[in-house]
């Protein structure tokens, strides 16, 4: 044991290394989210405002605290190279009076020597009070990279600050202690910072947003309790307490997204978020349990990390704890197969529909895959994957294609971003599995922004098209809203990925990732495709909303038809409506409204011919009462086009189109590379992630891919150049097929539906039965039948049969084989349980012969 | 030691319980299943007192005897279950129940027999009530407090489900 | 006393609760082979804890038996609330998840 560090606090690095103020007091930043709910919930109503200002100025505190905290993390002095002086890199702290241990930071050393990486100079050491972390000042040349072998850019180094930590004892079972406590490493800061950013704009935008919601103050409470949730999860050192935001942050999910729970498709939603991410919770509590008993009955995230990497875990424990943490960020972060929430998800309002998708909820699966990345990292082998590919890298390329050909077919302007969201997720899960951790975070704070934006600008659209998301009813908005107009531009140029803007910069790391680490096959392709669907699906979207003429209601007697709808099935005792009567709708229309509110009769009427009229519209408009008429910039009067929002919408956005340009711009190769303050953490560094510099090939190959999708788009759209393409889904059956199974949403809705949720008759059933029906049947068909009868064949089992089959079958071909296994799904539950318990019983007893004769 | 005797009382109690057991599971009259049931629960505070945990062998009598079996009781009375003798009390799988319960006693058999072969237990003296107490309430306060806010759900969660409304 | 004397008694009385629970009709009855299961696992705790000399086999098994108690009441609950949608209480009769 060395030495107690606090005896060399004179050495100038050490104190250049000491922690901050905010950096020791990290807790005030989550708290302070927690106080904002507190207040809300128990005084917000006594407030005419209905307490939102708690919301606004705590979380506007919390983002100052956090901005704080970031540019005290940067500040934190280099140390150069050279200086091996022992212990100049090591923090020390006043350990908690019952959380004193020593962290044993052996591993991580020996580690670095097995790897080849520079020795760490950092010191571990505990004596008395004093605490010193484990702290590894891992100089590692810019492009120590496992597979690539990049040269060194400029002879960067990567500096990797000594993580702070502050645990206390938060309670004992048995041997078992469980502690509570801060961890604050690069990441960590970055995260803070990004959610409360986010958080902040989102709750001053609500407030313009849900002026008039009869629950406003419970969706901020909720609001609070959410961010509270993220906020203690991306700060947590153990992995109880991520836990514990994690599901706090399920249950605000479901709160907001059912924040109308009248309607039941809204409730619907809500509901299946619940449980779709509950599902893949289920790998967490596995994933977790699995590293508790493997890495010595820790659940201090950090020591985990160091196991996994020295190799403390057995390999087996960590593949499967892998995987199971794995399928936990597939239903957080809705990838392929459990993405099928996030787009009803939009049922919510939207400024909780940009909280979930930039900075919390969804963003949090990638975030734990980020945290425990060593755990996966060696699981997986993923610097030197002999395969090219991984489980990891292979969910998230799916991801990207399948949510970025879906988005192509939705009217929803809410359900296209979120379909958006998907396939971003899966470019910084396939980062992930490709290596480029780095990139996955870069890309996970950039999109933060540029999808807020996205967001919020769709929200100011709606407020002012008269609560519509279609984009049918769109059209020709960049005169009538030009603030809006210009920051969804750029925020669409973020999220095309066009060079200069964030979204560029991240996209490039990760496929740069891709490339350097041995996945320059399919998956880097992939990846280039993803980006031009992406621009092409945002270009659909730009003209649909902003080019050509308005489409929606312009008339005196529309849009009263409109708002007619909103108070239709208002709640008679819809006090804020009352309040608001919008100056639009004149006295006896809304006198009429009202009256139809009250019978139920009339109400269901009214509500049953405007959705006949208009489509089928979110139902947002029924709830937000419009309040056109007293907003100070309305200067266009009844029968108007739209107009542009007021200062609480417009300004969010402003500041977020701002950062979408300068966010990607911090990690560029010119500006220095200042994200490494914080990516470069000690997990990543000593686990050997590599770091490939900025390589010219890959920017272009993916801007041209980018640019391909954009011509194309742009010529379909904006040109009218139809490639002689037009009414193809009409001729062709198998691009009518395709275009079939898009607007199903792969069928996986109707899936887990009809299939997993009603029962035995499962998917491999239902494979079967459509092999024998379509195949088998295909093949002795032909066989019986002369050459002659070979047109005949190609048409019924090709045409008919597999293209129809694929699509129809699914469903059809379900009931079928549902009978032959109708014995077996009695609806008995001793039955099932005895086939449970007969199944298990068998299984081990056949584990435990093959053991047994093994000894 | 020898530990002849504790060996002839477990045979005896050991042989109660399984028989009582198979008849809990078998008997044609649903007052004689809680009945026998009785009597498996008491063979069970008996090998707790043979295992030197007197403490655990009161409340074993206490709860499960003086409250469970109550329980039951109230339920076959307020289901109106037939008191008698009465078919039907087994379903129509009995085979593949009674197949299912011989492999997990296959396996359960066989796992300790190769796991456990000959260890023993060898008891010197009794395990106080005073160091049951002391570990609940130094060591497992926590799991303590949780079963404690169990109880309490289950609590509200019987009423609601029972109440007629 | 040998420690498996106690386990495989324990196993004797867990796998005919497993009969009981699959093979019955009636709800209570079901709930009874339930508490067979219970009894075989805490005399399973029990028998280790003696044998590693610890208390806390002890301890769990108080805690099952407070669980225990939890299960039979809302048991009986569930059992009592099908007898009234139901008049019976024969789960043959419960099948609402046929599929």
């Amino acid at each position: 044991m060395l030495p107690p560090i606090a005896s060399e606090a004179g050495a100038a690095a050490a104190q250049s290394f000491e922690a901050g103020w905010l950096t020791r007091h990290v807790w005030l930043i989550p708290l302070l989210a927690v106080v904002s709910f507190v207040l809300t919930l128990l005084f917000g109503k006594r407030f005419k405002s209905g307490g939102t200002f708690f919301g606004v100025g705590l979380m506007g505190l919390a983002l100052v605290l956090s901005t704080a905290l970031g540019i005290e993390w940067m500040g934190r002095g280099h140390v150069a190279l050279e200086e091996h002086s022992p212990a100049a890199a090591a923090a020390t702290y006043r350990g908690t009076a019952s959380g004193d241990e020593a962290r044993p930071v052996g591993e991580v050393i020996e580690e670095a020597e097995r790897t080849g990486l520079p020795k760490p100079t950092g010191s571990e050491e505990a004596g008395g009070e004093e605490h010193a972390l484990p702290s590894g000042r891992l100089g590692v040349p810019m492009a120590e990279s496992g597979g690539g072998g990049e040269e060194a850019a400029g002879g960067h180094a990567i500096e990797v600050r000594p993580y702070y930590e502050a645990e206390a004892r938060w309670f004992a079972i048995g041997a078992v202690e469980v502690g509570f406590g801060f961890h604050v490493d690069g990441f960590a800061v970055l995260m803070l910072f990004t959610v409360c950013f986010i958080s902040f704009l989102v709750h001053l935008f609500s407030t313009e947003y849900l002026r008039d919601d009869r629950r406003k103050t419970h969706y901020f409470a909720s609001l609070g309790l959410f961010t509270a949730g993220m906020l203690l999860m991306v700060s947590s050192s153990t992995s109880l307490q991520l836990l514990l935001g994690w599901e706090i942050m399920g249950l605000c999910s479901f709160l907001l997204i059912g924040h109308w729970w009248e309607e039941d498709k809204n409730s619907n939603a809500a509901l299946k978020a619940f449980f779709t991410t509950r599902t893949g919770d289920v790998g967490l509590l596995v994933g977790l349990s699995i590293l508790f008993f493997g890495a010595s009955q820790t659940f201090n995230i950090a020591k985990t990390n160091a196991d996994a990497i020295t190799g403390q875990i057995p390999s087996a424990w960590l593949l499967a704890a892998a995987i199971a943490l794995f399928i936990a960020c597939v239903g957080k972060s809705a990838q392929f197969p459990l993405h099928t929430w996030l787009p009803d998800a939009m049922a919510g309002p939207t400024p909780a529909s940009a909280l979930i998708h930039a900075a919390t909820m969804v963003v949090a699966g990638v975030y734990m895959v980020g945290r425990f990345y060593p755990v996966f990292f060696s699981a997986f082998n993923i610097a030197n994957n002999a395969l090219g590919f991984n489980v990891i890298a292979v969910i998230g390329g799916i991801t990207i294609i399948i949510a970025g050909l879906l988005a192509f077919v939705q009217q929803d302007i809410k359900k296209v971003l979120a379909y958006s969201t998907v396939s971003q997720l899966g470019y910084m899960v396939m980062g992930l599995g490709v290596g480029a951790w780095t990139g996955a975070i870069f890309h996970l704070f950039t999109h933060a922004f540029f999808k807020a934006l996205l967001f919020m600008g769709a929200g100011s659209i709606s407020h002012a098209c008269w609560h519509s998301f279609d984009m049918r009813d769109f059209g020709g908005l960049r005169k009538h809203m030009p603030k809006t107009f210009l920051t969804f531009m750029i925020g669409t140029a973020a999220l095309m990925g066009l060079p200069i803007f964030a979204g560029f910069w991240s996209k490039d790391e990760i496929l740069l990732g891709a490339w350097t680490n041995g996945y320059r096959g399919t998956l880097f392709i992939v990846g280039c495709a993803g980006a031009a669907l992406t621009c092409a699906y945002m270009t659909r979207v730009v003209y649909l909303t902003f080019w050509g003429d308005y489409k929606g209601p312009t008339t005196p007697d529309a849009i009263e038809h409109a708002q007619h709808a909103a108070h239709g099935h208002d709640d008679a005792h819809d006090e804020a409506a009352d309040a608001h009567a919008p100056a639009l709708v004149d006295a006896t229309a809304y006198q009429e409204g009202a009256k139809a509110s009250a019978d139920p009769g009339v109400q269901a009427a009214a509500h049953a011919t405007v959705q006949s009229e208009r489509g089928p519209h979110d139902n947002e408009a029924s709830h937000t009462a419009d309040h056109h008429g007293d907003d100070p910039h309305g200067t266009v009067p009844l029968g108007g086009y739209p107009h542009e929002s007021p200062w609480p919408i417009t300004v969010p956005l402003i500041v977020l189109a701002v950062m979408s340009v300068v966010a990607g711009i911090i990690n560029a190769p010119f500006f220095g590379l200042q994200f490494t303050h914080f990516s470069a953490i000690e997990a990543i560094v000593a686990a050997g992630v590599p770091e490939p510099a900025f390589n010219m090939t890959v920017a272009v190959i993916s801007t041209l891919g980018a640019l391909g999708g954009l011509a194309l788009a742009y010529a379909w759209w904006f040109a009218g150049v139809r490639f002689g393409l037009e009414g193809l889904s009409r001729r062709n059956k198998l691009a009518g097929a395709g275009l079939r199974l898009l607007e199903n949403k792969y069928y996986l809705d109707a899936l887990y539906e009809r299939i997993i949720v009603r029962g035995i008759k499962g998917p491999v059933a239902t494979v079967v039965y459509w092999f024998n029906q379509n195949v088998l049947d295909g093949i002795v068909h032909a066989t019986a039948w002369t050459a002659r009868r070979s047109a005949a064949f190609t048409y019924d089992v090709l045409d008919q049969g597999v293209v129809d089959g694929t699509v129809n079958g699914v469903g059809t071909g379900a009931g079928g084989i549902g009978r032959g296994f109708k014995s077996m799904a009695s609806g008995k539950v001793q039955q099932y349980a005895a086939y449970l318990l007969g199944g298990a019983a068998a299984g081990a007893l056949v584990i435990f012969a093959i053991t047994f004769n093994r000894s | 030691m020898n530990y002849l005797p504790q060996h002839i009382a477990f045979g005896l109690l050991a042989v109660m319980m399984t028989l009582s057991a198979i008849k809990v599971v078998t008997s044609k009259n649903v007052v004689h299943c809680a009945l026998y049931l009785v009597m498996v629960l008491a063979g069970v505070a008996g090998i707790y007192i043979l295992l030197a945990a007197e403490f655990l062998a009161a409340v074993q009598v206490l709860v499960y005897i003086g409250a469970i079996v109550v329980l039951f009781l109230f339920g076959i009375m307020l289901t109106r279950a037939p008191i008698g003798r009465s078919r039907g009390l087994d379903n129509d799988q009995r085979a593949l129940a009674a197949m299912v319960g011989l492999a997990v006693a296959g396996l359960l058999t066989a796992v300790l027999l190769d796991g456990f072969g000959d260890q023993r237990i060898n008891i010197t003296e009794p395990q106080r009530s005073a160091d049951v107490g002391l570990e609940i309430f130094q060591s497992y306060v926590i799991p303590f407090e949780v079963v404690s806010v169990l109880l309490l759900a289950a609590l509200i969660g019987a009423v609601v489900l029972a109440r007629r409304d | 006393m040998y420690l498996n004397q106690f386990l495989l008694l324990a196993a004797a009385l867990f796998s005919i609760g497993v009969y009981g629970v699959l093979a019955r009709r009636n709800g209570v009855l079901v709930l009874m082979s339930i508490e067979l299961i219970l009894n075989a696992v805490n005399i399973n705790l029990v028998a280790f804890g003696a044998y590693h000399g610890q208390v806390a086999g002890q301890v769990f098994a108080l805690f099952t038996v407070a669980v225990a108690a939890a299960e039979v009441g809302v048991g009986l609950a569930i059992v009592l609330l099908i007898y009234r949608n139901k008049r019976s209480i024969d789960l043959d009769q419960v099948a609402q998840m046929k599929g």
